[in-house]
């Protein structure tokens, strides 16, 4: 079904241009198995969305690739190195990062100590501080909130707020799981121009989302994922036309 | 079971006595407090054997104070050096008991139903008290008095040197504490995890390193309130930090739990309730009733308002 490059098909042998490569995952919840042989992976400067319908698997794609669930089989590979027997703190200091669903902002915490928190992991505090400056002028309306706390924000101000934590990072890949859930079609159009700037500064896209027509319009390629499992994967431009992904995603 | 300075000193004014007495215990329930609130806050587990891990300091410190063979006021550089010694080998001890037990006992249990880490730190309690009963015996033992022996008057209440000692440091290691949690990457850790550990994960905060530290602090604070409360008592016991632990987790829970600030509230709260009723109950009887009276307002607050006094704010822990 790949079109584009199929010899990256094969995906027992990665190639350089991997940034992510998920091989054979299966993960399960008790005796749920949610994640059956699952096989997909990201190359560097790429945006690639992940569609699939409610209980899917895709948050659980998500959860598995940050070390928050561990797979029972399967290896994931960054730029070529296993990182599914690492811990989540582990795994983020090799700069991935993640918008995770439903923003999980440190509700307690003020904004700018939430754009801190993402950077966690930099030592160098004058980087810290242009970082804060960065998400700043991505996102003027956090700088308006700087003191405020976070869980005082509205929900597109706090999606704001999580992507901009994840970016503190400085994420070679940034992971981002239904970022326009529950947002205005305004916001959401924020969100997606935010996503395509970030992917022009050179970091790679892992986008989950439900809204698959946005997705696709910004995505090189993507994935669809039914029960766990990947059925059908192709260029962005070819999924828009594809007849599964039109009754099923785009509704028509 | 309480040395009430009022009782022996003869105040002109009673009432303003019982809030001095009512302070200087208070800060003794707010240090202990406020190591029942930290672990609450980052794992939502009551620690049961926290009274216990207060009560080990007060062992130590005896031990120690027996080996050097101190029992007359000390003065100077003698003293100093001895409370320096005291305070920093009771915080030592009961952080790292206090460490071990979380890893031990409760890391294991953290997915587990929540009854579980709940039994076992019930069962680390009766451990903590079993072995210092075998070690030291189960009777009171005296604690030499080594505080330089001394007094003022503020209007009418007398105040002694170890009162305004054991306030200050209290009060110093709360303003220690609060510096940490609100200015250091560690503490900022600590805060991130108790909202919210797997967003603090995905930050690149080591979880269970910073659950170390906060059982580690809450852990010293509890370890420098025993120095001081067994100068303030003049004995040590192996069942002191029973009662002691529950009147700590009322002051908690008073003030609301997993709150830094109301553990603090809690805790001067309940000393001076205490020392009000020990001096006013009706029928004179107060100290055989101040306890009751400490467990009531536990009950009456779970009951009327389960957040507590300052309250933790529940829906944002989505």
């Amino acid at each position: 079904m790949e079109t584009t490059q199929p010899a990256v098909m094969d995906s027992s042998s990665p190639t350089a241009e991997d940034m992510l490569s998920l091989q054979n995952i299966n993960t399960y919840y008790g005796p749920n198995h949610v994640l059956r042989n699952l096989t997909l992976d990201v190359r560097k400067g790429e945006i690639v969305c992940l569609l699939g319908a409610n209980a899917a698997g895709k948050s659980t794609t998500m959860k598995t690739i940050f070390g928050l669930v561990k797979p029972r089989s399967g290896r994931i590979l960054l730029e070529g190195e296993r990182i599914d027997t690492l811990g989540t703190d582990a795994i983020i200091k090799r700069r991935l990062a993640l918008v995770p669903e439903a923003r999980r902002v440190f509700s307690r915490m003020s904004v700018r100590e939430n754009l801190e928190m993402g950077a966690y992991m930099i030592p160098d505090k004058a980087a810290v501080l242009s970082g804060i400056e960065f998400v700043y002028n991505l996102f003027p309306r956090l700088k308006e909130r700087d003191k405020q706390t976070a869980g005082t924000l509205s929900g597109g101000e706090q999606q704001m707020l999580a992507m901009g934590r994840a970016l503190m990072a400085q994420p070679r890949l940034i992971c981002m799981d239904e970022p326009s859930m529950g947002l205005s079609p305004i916001l959401t159009q924020t969100i997606f121009d935010t996503i395509q700037s970030v992917r022009q500064q050179g970091v790679t896209v892992f986008l989950v989302e439900q809204n698959a027509f946005m997705a696709l319009n910004i995505a090189d390629r993507g994935y669809v994922l039914q029960q766990g499992q990947i059925v059908l994967t192709d260029t962005a431009k070819n999924l828009l036309t594809n007849d599964l992904v039109r009754r099923a995603y785009l509704g028509g | 079971m309480l040395t009430i300075a009022a009782l022996s000193a003869g105040p002109t004014n009673t009432f303003l006595q019982q809030i001095e007495g009512g302070i200087t215990l208070g800060a003794v329930y707010a240090l202990v407090a406020l190591g029942y609130t930290l672990v609450y806050g980052i794992i939502e587990l009551i620690n049961f054997a926290h009274g216990d891990v207060f009560m080990w300091s007060t062992v130590i410190s005896l031990v120690i104070v027996q080996a050097l063979g101190v029992n007359a006021p000390l003065g100077g550089f003698a003293l100093v050096g001895v409370l320096l010694l005291l305070i920093v080998a009771g915080m030592a001890v009961s952080a790292l008991i206090n460490v071990s037990i979380e890893r031990i006992g409760y890391r294991p249990l953290r997915k587990a139903p929540r009854l579980a880490p709940l039994i076992a730190a019930i069962g680390f309690s009766f451990i903590l008290e079993t072995i210092v009963a075998l070690w030291r015996g189960s009777n009171f033992v005296s604690f030499p008095q080594f505080f330089p022996i001394g007094s003022f008057y503020v209007f009418g209440a007398r105040i002694n040197y170890l009162d305004i000692f054991i306030v200050v440091l209290a009060l110093g290691l709360m303003y220690a504490l609060n510096w940490f949690i609100q200015n250091t990457r560690l503490g900022k850790a600590m805060r991130a995890t108790s909202q919210d550990p797997e967003a603090a994960a995905l930050m690149g905060v080591n979880v269970n390193r910073t659950i170390s530290i906060t059982f580690f602090i809450g852990g010293a604070l509890a370890g420098a309130a025993g120095v001081v409360y067994s100068l303030y008592t003049g004995f040590v016991w192996f069942f002191t930090g029973f009662e002691l632990g529950l009147i700590a987790f009322t002051a908690a829970v008073l003030g609301g739990i997993g709150n830094i600030y109301g553990a603090v509230l809690g805790g001067f709260l309940i000393g001076l309730v205490q020392a009000i009723v020990i001096q006013y109950f009706p029928g004179g009887n107060g100290v055989a009733w101040s306890d009751a009276i400490v467990f009531a307002i536990l009950v009456l607050i779970l009951v009327v308002r389960p957040s507590g006094l300052l309250g933790q704010q529940v829906p944002d822990k989505a």
